[in-house]
């Protein structure tokens, strides 16, 4: 028995009919073809697979699709604006915070969200609040020094932003 | 992994996940979905239907008249970064801020965690430590001392729905501290201990600690309590208390990441350490 959801995915609204048990992560992968949210494990604790709903980063593998209905979702393929990487996206590049790239969706929709909740967070916040998330290859320094990095970046972006603004 | 089929509905009142609830045998209520949908995809939990509470109106957190009032579909993430907790109840915002992970306490809700008693959460813990009572949408209210009756089993009666849990607030002159030692990988309690200490003229007056992790569900540490009132908070003390904790934990828990004897060790290491830091908050 199919259940409508309508839901905003990167800027564009989706209506389509959903089995119930469809979770999220599998609705943007196979319903939207948006395969850059990746599926790591099957007990919610790798976070491959974290997106922004109402912009909140969530792990899509553990909510269901029915349950993001009315919601507005960002996932990795939002993330960069006309062509211009995210910063956080730049800082992985610069960094090298990643190898066989596989959890880096999920790293870079996680320290986009800690940054946006803690603009300031020092190195050990940051190790701390990337719990969530596991790599397999990097052992995380870089992952670590590219959210510094862009830590870093989005503090010099606001305040050329509040100059351009007086 | 895909979750056995189910039918879903989304109520939009607690009046009408009720009628949902009962006019559908064998539904589930779904709240956050943090601990559910994951049985669901390894098919420990097949419930024929789904009645999604999310969207009824029950994420707030007030205080007032020495009462802190939070919604059952209030955040792990709301509760820790809360004001209103830090100040009244500031134990239970240091433990939120320790489940999981923050994607999961962006969804996780204190409602669902009470509902579900896992014998490795955290808010039981928490909640029987500071002598919470539990409200739900049938009119009842439990104590935390009695509402945890085995593993993953409450005083709930069937589809009767949590609303709010309230707690007493507390002041300057006590502290309180949630200490665990984390699994890993989920952040669930191997052992967790939360303490609430009153200390006046540099006696302590009242003492509550809670350990969970080690045993289906939270036990008090009644010895360690009645230990420690009435003596100076002193290292030494606490020290004793602690080795006390050992008493209340019967049958515990072991599994091959740690093993029962292992829990009750880790109980009486996280009791004393939550017991100093208490303590120091108190002052
Ligand atoms: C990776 C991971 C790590 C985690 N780590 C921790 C941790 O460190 N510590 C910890 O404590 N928890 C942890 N959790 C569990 C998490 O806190 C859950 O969110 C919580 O236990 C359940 O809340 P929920 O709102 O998601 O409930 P749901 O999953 O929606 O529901 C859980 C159960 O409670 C019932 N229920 C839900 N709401 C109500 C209500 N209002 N009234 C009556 N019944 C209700 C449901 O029917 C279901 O049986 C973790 C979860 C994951 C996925
Ligand atoms: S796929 Fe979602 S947490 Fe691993
Ligand atoms: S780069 Fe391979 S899992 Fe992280």
């Amino acid at each position: 028995m199919g259940q409508w959801v309508s839901i905003t995915v990167n800027g564009k609204n989706y209506t389509r009919e959903v089995e119930p048990r469809t979770l999220l992560a599998s609705f943007l992968r196979e319903d939207l073809g948006l395969t850059g949210t990746n599926i790591g494990c099957d007990s919610s604790q790798c976070g491959a697979c974290t997106i922004h709903m109402d912009g909140m980063a969530v792990k899509s593998c553990t909510v269901l699709a029915v349950q993001a209905h009315g919601t507005v979702i960002t996932t990795i393929e939002g993330m960069a604006v006309n062509g211009k990487l995210h910063p956080v996206q730049q800082a992985f590049w610069d960094q090298h915070g990643l190898q066989c790239g596989f959890c880096t969706p999920g790293m870079i929709m996680s320290i986009s969200y800690m940054l946006a909740q803690h603009p300031n967070a020092s190195e050990l916040e940051i190790r701390h609040q990337l719990e969530g998330n596991i790599c397999r290859c990097t052992g995380y320094q870089n992952i670590v020094k590219a959210a510094m990095q862009a830590r870093d970046e989005l503090h010099h972006e606001h305040h050329q932003h509040m100059q351009e603004q007086h | 992994m895909y979750p056995a089929p189910f039918e879903y509905y989304r109520a939009e009142t607690a009046q009408e996940a009720t009628e949902l609830l009962s006019k559908h045998v064998g539904a589930k209520i779904l709240a956050g979905g943090h601990s559910l949908v994951p049985a669901m995809k390894y098919r420990v939990a097949a419930p024929s239907a789904l009645v999604d509470i999310g969207r009824l109106n029950l994420n707030y957190i007030t205080a007032a008249e020495g009462v802190l009032k939070i919604g059952a579909l209030s955040t792990h993430a709301t509760v820790a970064s809360s004001d209103v907790v830090k100040h009244n109840c500031a134990i239970i915002a240091q433990g939120a801020a320790g489940i999981g992970d923050q994607m999961v306490r962006n969804r996780g809700t204190i409602g669902g965690s009470l509902a579900h008693s896992d014998p490795q959460a955290d808010y039981p813990t928490l909640v029987t430590c500071v002598g919470a009572t539990i409200k739900t949408s049938s009119g009842k209210s439990y104590n935390a001392d009695t509402f945890f009756k085995d593993m993953l089993t409450t005083a709930l009666e069937e589809n009767d729905i949590i609303t709010e849990i309230t707690m007493p607030v507390y002041g300057s002159g006590t502290g309180g501290f949630y200490y665990k030692i984390p699994h890993p990988a989920s952040g669930y309690a191997v052992a967790g201990a939360a303490a609430l200490v009153t200390v006046e003229a540099g006696i302590c007056k009242r003492v509550s600690l809670v350990v969970g992790g080690a045993t289906v569900n939270p036990v008090r540490a009644v010895e360690a309590e009645a230990y420690l009132v009435g003596k100076a908070p002193t290292s030494e003390n606490i020290k004793a208390a602690a080795a006390m904790v050992a008493q209340v934990i019967k049958n515990p828990m072991g599994d091959g990441y740690a093993s029962g004897a292992y829990r009750t060790h880790l109980a009486g290491v996280a009791s004393e350490r939550t017991l100093v830091e208490a303590v120091h908050r108190a002052a």
